[in-house]
Order: C-alpha cells, then sequence, then structure tokens
C-alpha cells in the first residue's frame, strides 16, 4: 500500500474545501502592518484569527527588549538546557512567572503544546488515571498518549459526570488527575471551575488547569479564571502559553509543588528540545511586566470583546456562549462555513474557518478572536463585513439590519 | 453468541441510532472507525455514552485496540466483570 494513501481522505476533504476558492489552512499574508492588520493578496485585512489577546506582538517595549538580547545573546541557544545550560533569562523569566501566579515554582517550554505534553506525561504515568475535559486541546490529548496513563474523558464543563466518572475509578489504583482549560479555544465558554474544584477536593484527585486563552485577560490581575473564580489555591499546576496574550512563543508551568523541579529531568519535552531563544524570552519577560503594570490591557480586550459578541448577537448571528476574547458564530453547515470564511477575506476581514473533528458537538465554525489593539472602528467594521456576508449567504435575514452597529 | 453478549450488542445499537446518519446498518462486524461515518470526536463521545450506559470505564488507549462492534461488546463484557 503506498505511503500517503492513508492520508486519502484527508486529500479529498482539502481538494473539496479548496474547490470554492482558498485553502483555508494555508492563507498566506504578504505583510503584517499591526497587531490587527495585514495584508493579504494584495489589499489591507483586519485581523480577527490571530488569539493577539492583548495585541502585544508590535509592543514598543516588548520590541525593545528583544532587539537588545538578540544582540547581546545572540539568535539561538542551540540546544536543550539540561545539554547547553540555562542562560540567566531563561531562570529570569521562571522566577517572574512564579511570582507573577504566586507559586513556588515555574518551568518554562519551548512551545504551548509542549508545555501540556511536558507537564501532564511526566506527573501521569501508566499507573494513573487522567480525566480530561471532552473538549480539550489536541496538545491535551497528545499528552495523555505519551504518558501512557488511563484516560477518561468527561462531558464538557459538567462537573457532576467528572464526579460520576471519578467514582466509577474508585476500585483503580493510581492517582486521579483532572485536566481542564479555562476559556476553551472553540466556543470561548469558561469552566464552571468553583464546581470543578470542589469535586477535586472530595475526591482528592490532583487539577491541572490550561489558562492558554485567559492569562492576561481574566482575573484582577491578570491570572485568568482560577483567579477570576477564586480557586488558585485548589489549583496544582497552572499550565499556559506565551503565544497569544504574551504575543511571542512558549509555554509554562507553575506549581506550589516542592518536587516541581524534578520535571526538568523527568519530562520528555523539556529536556529533548531546544530552549526558547534570548530574544523570546525576553520580549515575553517584558510583556509579563506590561501586563503586570498595566491592567487596562486586559479591560480594553473584555470591552472588545462584549463589543464583538453584542454586535453579532444582535445582528441575528448565533454566536458562543459568553463574551470572551474568542467569539464564535455557528454555521449551518460545512459548506456555508467555507463561503462564509472565503466572503470574509474577499470582503477584509481574516478570521479562523473550524470544522469536525476540531470543533465539539461536529459544529461548522467561524471563529474570531478578539485583540486589546483593535479600535472599536475596526470590530463595527468587521460585525458590518460580518452581517454582509451573512445577508450573501442567507445565514441571517435580508430584511435591514435592526442595529448592524452597537450603540453602547 | 450468549445472551448477555446480545444484549450488549443490541444496546451498543440502540445507542448508535442517535449518532449514526439513516441508513448505515450496525452488525458485529461493523468497523468504528471508517465503518460508522462518524469522526474521531464522534467515536469518543458514543464510547462515553457506552461508559454511562453500561456504568463501566472505558479508558482511551483501551478504546484504541477495538476495532469492531463485536469487539465493543466483548470488551465491554470484560470490563463489567472485572468491575464486580
Amino acid at each position: 500500500m503506498a505511503l500517503f494513501s492513508k492520508f486519502d481522505a484527508l486529500r479529498t476533504t482539502i481538494q473539496s474545501l479548496t474547490a470554492s476558492g482558498r485553502n483555508p489552512f494555508g492563507v498566506r499574508f504578504e505583510r503584517i502592518l499591526s497587531a490587527t492588520e495585514a495584508v493579504l493578496e494584495g489589499r489591507p485585512c483586519l485581523l480577527f484569527g490571530t488569539n493577539n489577546y492583548l495585541g502585544l506582538t508590535f509592543d514598543a517595549s516588548c520590541i525593545e527588549a528583544s532587539v537588545r538580547s538578540v544582540q547581546e545573546a545572540g539568535t539561538g541557544t542551540t540546544g536543550s538546557r539540561i545539554a547547553n545550560g540555562t542562560y540567566g533569562d531563561h531562570a529570569l523569566l521562571e522566577r517572574r512567572m512564579a511570582e507573577f501566579y504566586g507559586k513556588r515554582s515555574a518551568m518554562i517550554f519551548t512551545t504551548g503544546y509542549q508545555a501540556n505534553l511536558g507537564l501532564i506525561s511526566a506527573v501521569a504515568d501508566r499507573n494513573d488515571c487522567l480525566l480530561i475535559d471532552a473538549d480539550s486541546h489536541a496538545s491535551i490529548y497528545d499528552a495523555c498518549r505519551l504518558s501512557n496513563a488511563q484516560v477518561i474523558r468527561f462531558r464538557h464543563n459538567d462537573p457532576e459526570d467528572l464526579s460520576r466518572r471519578l467514582r466509577r475509578l474508585e476500585e483503580r489504583p493510581g492517582n486521579r488527575i483532572i485536566v481542564i482549560e479555562g476559556i476553551y479555544s472553540m466556543l470561548g465558554d469558561t469552566a464552571p471551575l468553583r464546581e470543578i474544584a470542589a469535586v477535586k477536593r472530595e475526591m482528592g484527585a490532583t487539577l491541572i488547569v490550561d489558562e492558554a486563552h485567559s492569562l492576561g485577560i481574566r482575573g484582577q490581575h491578570g491570572r485568568g479564571i482560577c483567579e477570576a473564580m477564586g480557586v488558585e489555591g485548589d489549583v496544582d499546576f497552572v499550565v499556559g502559553t506565551f503565544s497569544k496574550s504574551l504575543g511571542a512563543i512558549g509555554g509554562f508551568a507553575v506549581s506550589d509543588f516542592p518536587e516541581f523541579d524534578l520535571l526538568r529531568i523527568a519530562s520528555r519535552p523539556y529536556m529533548f528540545t531546544a530552549s526558547l531563544p534570548p530574544a523570546v524570552v525576553a520580549s515575553v519577560t517584558a510583556a509579563l511586566t506590561r501586563i503586570s503594570t498595566d491592567p487596562s490591557l486586559g479591560a480594553q480586550v473584555r470591552s472588545n470583546s462584549d463589543r464583538l459578541h453584542r454586535g453579532l448577537s444582535q445582528a441575528g448571528f448565533e454566536v458562543g456562549p459568553e463574551p470572551n476574547p474568542i467569539v464564535a458564530l455557528k454555521m449551518t453547515d460545512k459548506e456555508t462555513a467555507v463561503r462564509f470564511w472565503n466572503g470574509l477575506i474577499d470582503r477584509g476581514v481574516y478570521a479562523n474557518l473550524a470544522l469536525p473533528p476540531a470543533t465539539p458537538g461536529s459544529l461548522s465554525l467561524i471563529r474570531c478572536s478578539v485583540s486589546a489593539a483593535h479600535t472599536p472602528a475596526q470590530i463595527d467594521r468587521a460585525v458590518s463585513i460580518m452581517i454582509a456576508v451573512g445577508r450573501d449567504l442567507r445565514v441571517l435575514d435580508q430584511r435591514p439590519a435592526r442595529a448592524a452597529v452597537p450603540l453602547a | 453468541m450468549t445472551s448477555n453478549a446480545a444484549s450488549i450488542e443490541s444496546q451498543i445499537v440502540e445507542l448508535l441510532a442517535k449518532r449514526v446518519a439513516p441508513g448505515v446498518n450496525v452488525s458485529a462486524e461493523t468497523r468504528i472507525v471508517g465503518g460508522l461515518g462518524l469522526d474521531s470526536v464522534a467515536i469518543l463521545d458514543f464510547i462515553m455514552d457506552i461508559e454511562d450506559r453500561f456504568d463501566i470505564s472505558i479508558p482511551l488507549d483501551r478504546v484504541a485496540e477495538v476495532q469492531t462492534i463485536g469487539e465493543l461488546s466483548r470488551a465491554i463484557e470484560s470490563l463489567r466483570k472485572g468491575a464486580g
């Protein structure tokens, strides 16, 4: 059998998706103009699908720190920290992350994907049971496979279901480790963390929370959903990414476990990959300072999220349940979603096309992400364009809009 | 086939009815991946239904070992015995 024949179905899928216009997974920007605009197909395009939640990719202090660092420490570390050693700035960023979360220790990883892989695969082994939310990100699923633990999915955001599945495991030996996300990446819905923390306490389990989409956005100090819901003391590990609100790449895990540093010589995704380059470490450290000292960033992205969510729901779109920085428009079917996505690009808005099986409940979605750097005018323009495309495709009623633009 | 196995299989078919497209016939030989027209996430959601119906835990590594509806039925039977 031919080596690539296993991908025949995938090839058919991508051919049919591309037939109506562009390859949704192969968009090439000719130029990035700012945190919210790029040039695509020769025209300026509003970016509403880049997870650049705080708009820090073009922050002057982050760029300056990054430039200085690349000049002083070079372009790369050329290897892993266990072989090539730790740079002072790696250790500094880890201290800053631990201080930011008020935890004893922090570890940084080369990507957010690897942070989940590195943490989960190391703390769980074949004798343990991982209980993961059904809508978990692919990095959590892959981490589970690498851990060799017994893996049980529980129904999305359902603490009672989690409790029932934990009780079913009663006879089995091993630790129970619950993995959830603060905000879920497709619909932008928030975990019921208080209730999940209560189940965790009752059942004597360990709790890992991925705050990839909530760092810098939720909680009084930007520490995410755990802070916003007042359950930080119940959370054993917080994991997250530098590639969204902190505007670069990398991941982290923080914890109060005194033995946490043992993971540095046990976690394969930490040990067997090159460490973050100095320029990235420097910009992330500067970005962390920005979010620690400027609460207006978080306030701005929340207000912008409200504006987009309200504008789209008032226009009659079926959107995700909460106004978080991820705002998803539910499409009736895959074909409509593809046409909608192409229609947005034709009119100068880039969002994400999200299709099953990457989506919960086999939904076809247009997934938007909001940035603190979006101006109200940019958001209103995106809403107007989405309404126009929605009318063209009869996703929306064709009558004149009630309120095309939010009035508040 | 024991009456127990037949009962498990008929319950599997009943649970699948709400997930598969009309006209998809399910038998012991039906392959779970590819034979039901379900994507990977829908298959895992179906496994959650099975766990709830039979009050058992089917870890994901065990799911990966099971290829047909008949094999799933036997896995359920052994997990129920293990629990009892």
